[in-house]
C-alpha cells in the first residue's frame, strides 16, 4: 500500500524528493521499481531484515526453495523463459556458497540474474564472524559484476545498477552483498532514474554499417552459405527470432543452431538443419564443414561445436555477430567481425539486402541444397526400435507427439547427460525461450529447479523437465518446492540406471572400463514423489508408454514419470573430441568404432 | 583433458586431441584506466590468473583524484591472439574505462624505478659508486658499509643495472614495475 502511494508521487512529480527508509525496505522498493514480481530464496540470519520487509508487502512473491542452489536455477529458468532478469535472495556464508554453482551456470549461459546475498554486519567483516564468507571474493570470477554495499545511501543505486548490468550487453549474473547493519540502517532511497552508476559502462549495440554492407555482399555472392546461430539470438529478445526467420527465408540459406539457440528458428521448417556440434546432425555439421560463407549470429564457437579447431570449416569466410568483443576471434579466426546486438544487426542486414535488391545465386544454392539433401537422407538420428524395451529416443518421440497436440504452451528444461542431447534432437522447438538447459557449465541438477522457475512465470503452461536418474537426484529436494506452490511441473526421467553420458565415453574412449558410473542404489522414484505429495508413474515397456505420457499430460499435479529405458543406448551422432565435423560417427558405425584406440 | 605425451615422438594412440601448438609469444605493455573502487585490482589480477595468463609487471596508482580514476600498467606475455583476448576481456570488466596497448599503438616511454642496496666496505666502495654513476643512478643513502642507489630507466636497462651491481655486494632490490605513456599528443584509449 505504501509502495503505491510512493509510485503515485513519482508519476506526478518526475524528480521525487528523496525518501528515507531502511536498507531492507530499499531492497524491496528497488525490486518493485525494477519490475520484479517473483524472487527465489532461502532465509537466514544475515537476511532477516529483508525477509521482514518481504513479509510486509504483497507486490513480490517469494518462492521458498529447499536449497539455495535450487533458487539460482529457478531464477535462471524464470529469466530464460521470460526474457526478464531472474532474482534470488540468500543468506551469508553457506547460503552464498550454495549459490555459486548457479552463478557460474548463469555466467556461462549468459542468463541475466540478480542475486542478493546477506553479509555479516560491516563491523564484523574480516573477523571470521559466524557465517562469514568472502562472498565478493568467491563470486568475483563467476559473476558479470558484484557489489559489496558498505553505506546504506549507496544501496538503492547499487540495486538499480545490478539490474542494469545483468540485463544489458551480454547478460549475466550480478551479486549484491548487503551486510546486515546496512539492511537495518535508515538511508536515502533513489529511484532508478536518479541512480548513480558506472558512467562509462555502455555496451556497444549498434552495428558498424560498413561491416554490415561487406557482410551482406559476401552473403549475396555465396555459393554454399550457412547460418550458424546461438543463444545470443534469445538474449536479443523475441523480435530477434522474428528477424532471423525473415533473414533466413529471404536468403533461402540453410540454418543450424547451437543447443542454446534452439527454438529461434522453427524446427519444423525445411531450411532447418537441426542442431550442430558434438551431438548435432550429420547435415548440420557437414554443411558447416563444407560451406563457403558462414554467418554466425550470437554463438560463441564453443569447443562442443567446433570440434578440432584447426579442421573447423576450413574453406569458409566467416561473419561473426556478437555483442561481446571477447567472443570474436576467441577460438576461430573471423573475416568480418560485427560487435553489436543481434537484433539490430539482422535488421540492418535485411535493410541492406532489400535496398540493394540482392538475390542469392539460385543455381549455386540449388546444388548446395542438393548436397545437403544427400546428407539429410542419412537420417542420422535413426535408432533401432525395440518392440518391448523402451528406447530413450522413442520415449521422447512419443512425448513430442503429445506435446505437439497439446493446446498449452510447452516449455522444456533438462538435466545434463544423454537425455539432454536426445531432448535437443527429438523434441520440437519452434519458438524461442521454450528450452531451458545448462549448456556451458553442464550442471546436473539444473532441470527441476529451472522447471519450477518456468512454471512460476507461466502458471498455465505445460512444463516438463527431461531428466536422467542420476541428475535428478542432485536437486530432488525441490520436489517439495513444487508441492508447496502447487506447481504442476512434470519430471520425465529416462532411467537407464547409468550415468549414461559418462558411460558412453568410457565405452568408446576408455576401453569399456566402467569406473563408478553405475547407480547401485536407486530410489523408487514413484514412491519418492508420492512421499513428497505428488504423482508417480512408471513405464517399463513400450506398451505402457503412451498411457503413462497421456496420464502425465492430463494431470494437473506435480508428476514424476520413471521411464525405464534401454540401459546402454548411446547418443549419436557423435564427433569424438578432437575430430572434425566431417569425421562424425553415426549409430550404425558405432559397433565398428575402434575401441582399441584408447 | 588432453594427452600430454601426444607431443612426444612416440605416436600416441589416444583418441583425444593433442595439445594445440601455439604461435610465438610477445610481451605487450597495456595501460588500463579504471574506477578506483574496492576490489578493482583483484578483479584485474583475478581475471589474468583465472584464465591462465601471466603478468610480468604491474603498476597501479590513482592518477585522477577528483574522479577516483587509477591507471594500471601491465606488461604481459602471450601470442597475438591471446593479447587480443586479454584486451577484449579487460574491456568487459565493469570498472574498466579504457584499455590501451602501448606496444601496438606506436611509440611510448617506459620507465621503472629501482632501489638497490649494496653492502660493501673499503676499496670496493669506489667500484660500486663508479658503476652506479655509469647508469646515472642516484645515491640516496650511504653508510660506511652500505649504499642505496636509485635508478630510473627502462625495465631492461634496470635488469642490466642489477646485473652489473651484483658483484659489488648487491643484497636487496626493490622495483616499482613499469610505468608507461604513449609519445606525442595521443591520449589513453583513443
Ligand atoms: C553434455 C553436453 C553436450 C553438449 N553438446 C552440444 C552440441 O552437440 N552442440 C551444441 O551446440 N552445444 C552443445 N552443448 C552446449 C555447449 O557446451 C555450449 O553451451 C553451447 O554450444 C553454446 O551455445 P552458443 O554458442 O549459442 O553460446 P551461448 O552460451 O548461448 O552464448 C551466447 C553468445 O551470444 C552473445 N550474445 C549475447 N547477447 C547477444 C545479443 N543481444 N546480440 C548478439 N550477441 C549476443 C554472447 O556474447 C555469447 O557469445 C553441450 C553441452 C553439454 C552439457
Ligand atoms: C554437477 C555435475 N557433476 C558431474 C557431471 C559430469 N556428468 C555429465 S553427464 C553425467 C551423467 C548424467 O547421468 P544421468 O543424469 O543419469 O543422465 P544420462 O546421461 O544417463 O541420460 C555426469 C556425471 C556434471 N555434468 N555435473
Amino acid at each position: 500500500m505504501e509502495a503505491t502511494q510512493k509510485q503515485d508521487k513519482t508519476t506526478t512529480k518526475p524528480k521525487a524528493e528523496t525518501k528515507e527508509m531502511s536498507g531492507a525496505e530499499m531492497v524491496i522498493e528497488a525490486l518493485i521499481e525494477q519490475g520484479v514480481d517473483t524472487i527465489f530464496g532461502y532465509p537466514g540470519g544475515a537476511v532477516l531484515p529483508i525477509y521482514d520487509a518481504l513479509f510486509q508487502q504483497d507486490k513480490i512473491k517469494h518462492v521458498l526453495v529447499r536449497q539455495e542452489g535450487g533458487a539460482l536455477h529457478a531464477a535462471e529458468g524464470y529469466a530464460r523463459s521470460t526474457g526478464k532478469v531472474g532474482c534470488a535472495l540468500v543468506t551469508s556464508g553457506p547460503g552464498a556458497t550454495n549459490a555459486v554453482t548457479g552463478l557460474a551456470d548463469a555466467l556461462l549461459d549468459s542468463i541475466p540474474l540478480v542475486c542478493i546475498t546477506g553479509q555479516v554486519p560491516t563491523f564484523l567483516i574480516g573477523t571470521d564472524a559466524f557465517q562469514e564468507a568472502d562472498t565478493i571474493g568467491i563470486t568475483r570470477p563467476c559473476t558479470k559484476h558484484n557489489f559489496l554495499v558498505k553505506d546504506q545511501n549507496d544501496l538503492a543505486s547499487a540495486m538499480h545498477e545490478s539490474f542494469h548490468i545483468a540485463r544489458s550487453g551480454r547478460p549475466g549474473p550480478v551479486v549484491i552483498d548487503i551486510p546486515k547493519d546496512i539492511q537495518f540502517a535508515q538511508g536515502k532511497y533513489v529511484s532508478k532514474d536518479e541512480a548513480i552508476m558506472h558512467s562509462h559502462y555502455k555496451p556497444e549495440t549498434d552495428p558498424d554499417m560498413k561491416a554490415i554492407e561487406e557482410a551482406v555482399e559476401l552473403m549475396a555472392n555465396a555459393k554454399c552459405p550457412v547460418f550458424y546461430t546461438g543463444g545470443g539470438i534469445i538474449n536479443a529478445g523475441e523480435e530477434a527470432s522474428t528477424l532471423l526467420r525473415e533473414l533466413v527465408r529471404e536468403t533461402g540459406f540453410p540454418i543450424t543452431s547451437t543447443l542454446m539457440g534452439l527454438g529461434c528458428y522453427p524446427a519444423k521448417d525445411k531450411q532447418w538443419l537441426g542442431m550442430l556440434g558434438m551431438h548435432g546432425t550429420f547435415e548440420a555439421n557437414w554443411a558447416m564443414h563444407d560451406c563457403d560463407v558462414m554467418i554466425c549470429i550470437g554463438a560463441r564457437f564453443d569447443d562442443r561445436v567446433t570440434g578440432m579447431t584447426s579442421k573447423f570449416s576450413p574453406d569458409s569466410k566467416k561473419i561473426h555477430v556478437d555483442i561481446d568483443a571477447s567472443s570474436i576471434n576467441k577460438n576461430i579466426n573471423i573475416d568480418i567481425p560485427i560487435v553489436a546486438d543481434a537484433k539490430k544487426t539482422m535488421e540492418a542486414m535485411l535493410n541492406v539486402w532489400r535496398a540493394k535488391k540482392y538475390k542469392a545465386d539460385q543455381k549455386a544454392l540449388k546444388s548446395w541444397w542438393d548436397r545437403i539433401e544427400i546428407w539429410r537422407a542419412k537420417n542420422c538420428l535413426a535408432y533401432k526400435m525395440d518392440d518391448k524395451i523402451i528406447k530413450p529416443q522413442y520415449a521422447l518421440e512419443r512425448l513430442a507427439h503429445y506435446m505437439e497436440q497439446d493446446k498449452r504452451e510447452c516449455y522444456v528444461t533438462t538435466e545434463v547427460g544423454q537425455h539432454q542431447m536426445w531432448a535437443a534432437q527429438f523434441l520440437p522447438f519452434n519458438e524461442p525461450n521454450r528450452f531451458m538447459t545448462s549448456g556451458g557449465l553442464g550442471t546436473m541438477g539444473y532441470g527441476l529447479p529451472a522447471a519450477i522457475g518456468v512454471q512460476m512465470a507461466h502458471p498455465d503452461a505445460f512444463v516438463v523437465d527431461v531428466a536422467g536418474e542420476a541428475s535428478i537426484q542432485m536437486n530432488i529436494q525441490e520436489l517439495a518446492t513444487a508441492i508447496q506452490y502447487r506447481l504442476p511441473v512434470k519430471v520425465f526421467i529416462l532411467n537407464n540406471e547409468w550415468m549414461g553420458m559418462v558411460r558412453q565415453w568410457q565405452e568408446l574412449l576408455h576401453g569399456e572400463r566402467y569406473s563408478e558410473t553405475y547407480s547401485e542404489a536407486l530410489p523408487d522414484f514413484v514412491k519418492l514423489v508420492e512421499a513428497y505429495g505428488g504423482v508417480g508413474l512408471r513405464a517399463t515397456c513400450v506398451d505402457e508408454l503412451d498411457d503413462v505420457i497421456e496420464e502425465m499430460m492430463n494431470n494437473d499435479r506435480l508428476t514424476v514419470v520413471d521411464v525405464m529405458v534401454a540401459k546402454t543406448e548411446n547418443c549419436f551422432p557423435m564427433i569424438p573430441s578432437g575430430k572434425a565435423h566431417n569425421e562424425m560417427i553415426l549409430s550404425p558405425d558405432a559397433s565398428a568404432f575402434d575401441k582399441s584406440l584408447v | 583433458m588432453m594427452s600430454k605425451d601426444s607431443t612426444s615422438t612416440k605416436k600416441s594412440k589416444s583418441i583425444y586431441a593433442p595439445t594445440p601448438k601455439l604461435a610465438a609469444e610477445e610481451t605487450h605493455i597495456l595501460a588500463i584506466l579504471v574506477n578506483n573502487e574496492p576490489g578493482v585490482l583483484a578483479r584485474i589480477v583475478g581475471f589474468y590468473s583465472g584464465r591462465g595468463y601471466n603478468i610480468e609487471s604491474l603498476t597501479v596508482a590513482e592518477t585522477n583524484h577528483d574522479e577516483h580514476l587509477s591507471r594500471i600498467t601491465i606488461a604481459c606475455k602471450g601470442t597475438p591472439a591471446v593479447i587480443d583476448q586479454i584486451k577484449a576481456q579487460l574491456k568487459r570488466l565493469v570498472p574498466v574505462l579504457k584499455v590501451s596497448d602501448l606496444t601496438m599503438e606506436g611509440r611510448y616511454i617506459e620507465r621503472e624505478l629501482a632501489l638497490l642496496k649494496i653492502v660493501c666496505t673499503g676499496d670496493q666502495r669506489a667500484d660500486a659508486q663508479r658503476d652506479a654513476d655509469a647508469f646515472c643512478a642516484r645515491t640516496v643513502d650511504s653508510t660506511p658499509n652500505s649504499f642505496i642507489f636509485e635508478a630510473t630507466d627502462t625495465a631492461s636497462r634496470i635488469d642490466d643495472f642489477v646485473a652489473i651491481m651484483m658483484p659489488h655486494g648487491l643484497v636487496d632490490v626493490s622495483r616499482t614495475g613499469i610505468a608507461a605513456i604513449s609519445k606525442g599528443n595521443r591520449v589513453i584509449g583513443e
